[in-house]
Parts: structure tokens; C-alpha cells; sequence
């Protein structure tokens, strides 16, 4: 049977973890995703795994990386100032192979910033973070359902590809009240782990190591770990397209500000102007190609986010020199509404 | 006990007399500089291990420092660990499975420097894991400089005229501040300078183990280790100098037990 249940969506991230098997998470308290920590403290008693308030991010996400070389599903959480500590952990977590699940409901920066929402993370998340050539898989969800949908979804990607990946939310997302529906058969996929390190019982040793001091040792190895963030890009773009097909403008936002965004096209078309959305669920890999081809009917683009312009970088990639691509955007924890970016629309027509 | 093939040509090893310790330590050449103590201490943590019947139960988690490659020379899991985040690295590991014997093997920049939060804070959570705490007064691995664990007047490539308390501060007494915390349930120092005191090193990492193993707690056993290199002197005057010099600052012995 379904289940409904009225969650924000911290909890509802939460939810999607223990559905996907989670067994441990360590965190630190941070605005405005401290619903999440809490929440799992509650559950992982419950459900009988292992929840820790570390004593820093550093710390969590390094229980994390323990846990899950020890064959566990295992996640942290936390918000801007706290993911940015997580980098160290986040790039072994990458070089070693061990999926986990990282979560960050991004607030207002740079430096301690303020606990409004914020995009502004965007880079940091998609572009590496951390140190070393490596990519996380990097899920943005728009709404309370998602959060829980799409943590489920990032557990079952890490361990399909033995890497870490990443929900990219904020603190909008975070703290919305909505209604979730819980499936009645969501089953998380069991996925093999021989590499997992369990004691060397019948087998031999295994290490987890990112040392590589041999000769083109380490060259090799990153080859390797190429060749399968290449296979990731190719087989795991989600994207959503609202109207794109005789669209003359295309905004293209992602999270909360693509609900808004939504609302801001539906206005635009009951005026009769031919706005499309384009919503990637994926932020790496990009839905680069899907872009592109709008590229080729649409004039132009705008695109949305809360932050100084981030996103928009590879919106330009995508699009080249076949339309024209504007950008619209709120920072510090502003958030934009649905008139502003219908003005902004207007202005482009 | 049983004698040691080099695993690529199947050869007795070459070694000297067949070794004491067999199934943990693998045959491999080392990469210590001569006279440090990381290689007599690994051998302990293996024959303890193998003492103990536990193997293939262990799983280490391996330090930033000289001994970070320690999985060349253990047979059993292991993982890598950022530097100073080796604590939590267990701690992980030993929450989700709590019937694996979890030990961390730390240099004193990785423990007491760069991870000073995450082992006090391993130890007053009470975790139930081991710490091998190799204190040598340097970062041996990149070059010789001070770690919080260097004596006073000691020269070393970021100290040139000699740690100056003022200007320095004072060498950490990891163990004396762990044991005011309830968590820690067994902190020994001990040391490798001489075959005396090497059984005294293995009968506490066996006992550190094994407080584990009963499940009691945070164990912590710290071993004051020549490092000749960044010393500047022989392996025989490092071995002195511990005795003469490292332990009279950092007493042996017991510091906690319960
Ligand atoms: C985050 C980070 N900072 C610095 C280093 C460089 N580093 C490698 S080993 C080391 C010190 C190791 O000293 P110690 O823990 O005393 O071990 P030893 O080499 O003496 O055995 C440092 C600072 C690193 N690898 N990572
Ligand atoms: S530098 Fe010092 S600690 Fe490192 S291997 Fe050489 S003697 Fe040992």
C-alpha cells in the first residue's frame, strides 16, 4: 500500500535514505538542514543502523567513508559552510571508489553567509569541490517528494558505479512542508560489494587506497576512474522539459527555482508569449545534448538561479553560438518570484 | 612456527633466522630508513594480531605519514585515510560492524596535530577500537619538522635553533589529556628503543587489542619510536636518546587502565 505522509524536505530526504537501506550517517548541526540530521537520529534508531553527531563536518563525513569501505550505505549531510569542509573526504571518497551519499541544502555565502537559500554552490558541487580530477554524480530535486525520490536514486547510483554522488538542494527545499507519497513496492537494488572491507575471511586482503606512488601508476588509475565518469555521462542524464518544442524563449533553472519558473512560463504563455523550461534533475552529468538541440528552434535563452551566475557557464557551452543566453539572479539568500522572472521575460521578447 | 616464503619466488625468505611471527606481516623488503622504529612496531601490531587468532577479523586503517603504505606490509584489510581523520575512519567502520576488530596506526602529526579533535573525540564517545600512537617527535615523511610531540631545544627542519617553548609551545602529552576522559578505558606508553622494552610494547598492543576484543573500549597504546633520519644520528644513538632524553619527558608505563 502507499503511504501518504506531510514532511519538509529534509525529512523527506531522510525518509528516502532509510528506504534505500541506509545503515549509517554521520553529521553536524548546520541551518537550514538541521530537520535532516535530527530526522535521522530518530530513524536510524529505529531501524536499527548507526546515526553519529560527529564532532565536524570533517569528522562526518570521514565516519561516512568508513562506514561505506566497511560495505555499508552511509550518508552526511549538511549545508554550504559544512560541505566545504567535506571536500577533503568528498575527493578520497572519489579516489578510493566508495559510494556514498553527500547532501548539501545550500544557504546564503560566501563565508558564513546567512541561512536563506542559495544556489551558490553550484561550481563547487559540480565542478569538483574537492581535489584531484574526479566528478560526482550530482542530483538537484525541486520539491519534497524529490528529495525523498531522488535520495533513493542517488544511493542506487552510487553503488551501480562505486562512487560518491551528491544531492544539491537548498534551504528553500528544505524546509517546505509538502505532501510525499511513499510507494508501496520501492525495494532497494542489493549490489555486490567483494572489494568492501569485512575482514579477509576466505579471501584475500583488500585495500582501499588513493596512494599511488608506482610508476604511471596514478595516470592509470585516473584513466580508469575516467572511463567511468564517461560511462555516467553517457547513460544517467535526467532532465525535464516543460513546452520546449515551439518555444521562442527557453528559461532553463534548476530546484526550487524551476518551480518558480514554471509558474513564471505558464504566465508568460496565458500572455501569449512562447516560453519553454528546461529543468536539469541532473546537474553532472549535464543535459548538455538536450540543450543543444533546443538550441536549434529557440532564440533565446534565460536562465535562472540564486546565485551570481553559475549554472549559466554551461548553459553557454551547450548552446554555443546558436542562441542568445541572458541570466537572471538573486544572491545572499534572495529568492527570485515568478512576476520578476516574467519581467525579466518581457524584456527579452 | 611456520617459516616465510617470499610470495614471488616461493623461496624461504631470505631474511636471516625463519621470523617469529608468520600469517599478518607480509615478506616484503621495507622501505624504512634504517633503525626506525615503524617496522618493529608493525611486526608487533602483526604478531599480536596473530597472537590473538583475529586476521581475518582486523580491519587497520592506515595513517598520512612513513607508515601510510603500512598494507604493503600487513595481510589483512585495510583502508587509507585522510590525514588526522584516521579516528573517524574507524569509527565508521566499527559502527557498522561491530564484531571486526578495528585499529588505527597514527604518526604523532596525524594524531596529535591535524587530528587532534578526531581522537579525543573518538575516545570520549568511548569507541571500541584500538589507536597504535607512533610518537616520534617529527614528521618523518615530509622532511623532518616539528610535531606537537617535539622536545623543547629539539632541532628540526621547522625548528632550526631548537623548539623554543615560548615561541613553540609545549610538547602534547597525548596520552595524560586522554585519560582524563572517561572513553578511555586503557593508555599505555611504551617504548621500542631496546628488546626490553619491545616485549613491553607487544604485551600492551596485545592487551589493547584484546580490550577490544571484550568489548571495553577505547584503547590507546603510544610508542615513543626512533626516527635516526630527522634525528640526525645513528640508529644506536636514536635508541639511546629515548631512553636518555624522549622518556624522561613522556614517562612509560600505564597511564590508564580500567
Ligand atoms: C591534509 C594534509 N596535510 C598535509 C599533508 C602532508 N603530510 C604528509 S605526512 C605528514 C606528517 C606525518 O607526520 P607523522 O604523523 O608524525 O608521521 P611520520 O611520518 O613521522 O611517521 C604531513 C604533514 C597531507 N598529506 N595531507
Ligand atoms: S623518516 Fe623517520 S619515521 Fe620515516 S621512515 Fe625514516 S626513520 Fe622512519
Amino acid at each position: 500500500m502507499t503511504k501518504k505522509l506531510l514532511m519538509c524536505g529534509n525529512e523527506a530526504c531522510g525518509e528516502g535514505a532509510i528506504l534505500a537501506g541506509c545503515k549509517f550517517y554521520a553529521g553536524y548541526p548546520i541551518t537550514p538542514q538541521n530537520e535532516l540530521t535530527a530526522y535521522m537520529a530518530k530513524r536510524m534508531y529505529e531501524t536499527g543502523g548507526s546515526f553519529i553527531q560527529a564532532e565536524s563536518e570533517l569528522a562526518a563525513v570521514n565516519m561516512v567513508f568508513g562506514a561505506a569501505a566497511a560495505g555499508a550505505r552511509a550518508m552526511t549531510s549538511s549545508s554550504s559552510p559544512g560541505v566545504s569542509l567535506k571536500q577533503e573526504g568528498i575527493s578520497y571518497l572519489a579516489a578510493c571508489e566508495i559510494p556514498a551519499v553527500i547532501v548539501n541544502m545550500q544557504r546564503g555565502g560566501p563565508g558564513l553567509g546567512n541561512i536563506g537559500p542559495s544556489q551558490a554552490d553550484y561550481f563547487q558541487a559540480v565542478k569538483g569541490g574537492g581535489h584531484g580530477d574526479y566528478r560526482l554524480i550530482v542530483l538537484a530535486p525541486a520539491s519534497a517528494q524529490e528529495m525523498l525520490d531522488l535520495t533513493f536514486l542517488a544511493f542506487d547510483l552510487a553503488d551501480k558505479y562505486r562512487t560518491p554522488s551528491f544531492i544539491l538542494g537548498d534551504g528553500l527545499l528544505g524546509q517546505m512542508m509538502e505532501p510525499i507519497t511513499i510507494p508501496s513496492k520501492l525495494q532497494p537494488k542489493e549490489y555486490q560489494k567483494p572489494w568492501a572491507l569485512t575482514g579477509c575471511k576466505g579471501r584475500k586482503p583488500n585495500i582501499l587506497r588513493s596512494l599511488l606512488l608506482g610508476d604511471g601508476a596514478l595516470e592509470e588509475h585516473n584513466k580508469k576512474l575516467q572511463l567511468k565518469f564517461a560511462a555516467i555521462k553517457d547513460a544517467e542524464v535526467h532532465c525535464q522539459c516543460f513546452n520546449t518544442k515551439d518555444a521562442d524563449i527557453i528559461i532553463v533553472a534548476y530546484g526550487s527555482v524551476a518551480r518558480i519558473s514554471k509558474a513564471a512560463m505558464e504566465a508568460a504563455r496565458a500572455k501569449g508569449i512562447k516560453v519553454g523550461l528546461i529543468r536539469p534533475i541532473t546537474l553532472w552529468p549535464f543535459p548538455e545534448k538536450i540543450i543543444e538541440a533546443a538550441a536549434r528552434t529557440a532564440k533565446k535563452f534565460l536562465v535562472v538561479e540564486m546565485s551570481a551566475g553559475q549554472m549559466v557557464e554551461d548553459v553557454r557551452l551547450a548552446v554555443g553560438d546558436k542562441a542568445k543566453v541572458s541570466f537572471y539572479g538573486r544572491m545572499g539568500g534572495g529568492v527570485p518570484d515568478d512576476k520578476e522572472i516574467l519581467r525579466e521575460i518581457e524584456t527579452l521578447i | 612456527m611456520k617459516k616465510l616464503r617470499n610470495r614471488q619466488t616461493g623461496k624461504p625468505a631470505n631474511n636471516g633466522p625463519a621470523p617469529l611471527c608468520s600469517h599478518s606481516l607480509r615478506d616484503v623488503e621495507n622501505h624504512y630508513c634504517a633503525g626506525c622504529g615503524h617496522g618493529i612496531i608493525h611486526r608487533l601490531v602483526c604478531e599480536a594480531i596473530d597472537e590473538l587468532s583475529i586476521r581475518e577479523r582486523v580491519i587497520g586503517v592506515a595513517p598520512v605519514g612513513c607508515a601510510v603504505i603500512a598494507y604493503d606490509y600487513w595481510d589483512f584489510d585495510v583502508t587509507e585515510a585522510a590525514h588526522g581523520r584516521t579516528p573517524a575512519v574507524a569509527t565508521g567502520i566499527k559502527r557498522v560492524r561491530p564484531n571486526n576488530i578495528v585499529f588505527t596506526y597514527q604518526g604523532d602529526g596525524d594524531l596529535a596535530a591535524i587530528g587532534t579533535a578526531e581522537i579525543i573525540h573518538a575516545a570520549n564517545r568511548g569507541e571500541n577500537i584500538t589507536v597504535v600512537f607512533v610518537n616520534n617527535g617529527v614528521y618523518g615523511m615530509t622532511g623532518g619538522q616539528m610535531a606537537p610531540t617535539t622536545l623543547a631545544g629539539q632541532k628540526t627542519a621547522t625548528t632550526i635553533h631548537g623548539r623554543s617553548l615560548r615561541r613553540e609551545g609545549y610538547p602534547l602529552k597525548i596520552l595524560e589529556m586522554l585519560s582524563v576522559l572517561p572513553g578511555t578505558k586503557y593508555a599505555e606508553r611504551v617504548a621500542v628503543n631496546s628488546a626490553h622494552e619491545v616485549l613491553r610494547a607487544k604485551r600492551a598492543i596485545l592487551k589493547a587489542f584484546k580490550m577490544q576484543m571484550e568489548g571495553k573500549g577505547f584503547s590507546i597504546v603510544e610508542v615513543l619510536s626512533m626516527c635516526p633520519t630527522y634525528w640526525g644520528m645513528t640508529p644506536i644513538q636514536a635508541a639511546d636518546r629515548i631512553k636518555n632524553e624522549v622518556a624522561t619527558f613522556y614517562p612509560l608505563g600505564v597511564i590508564k587502565s580500567c
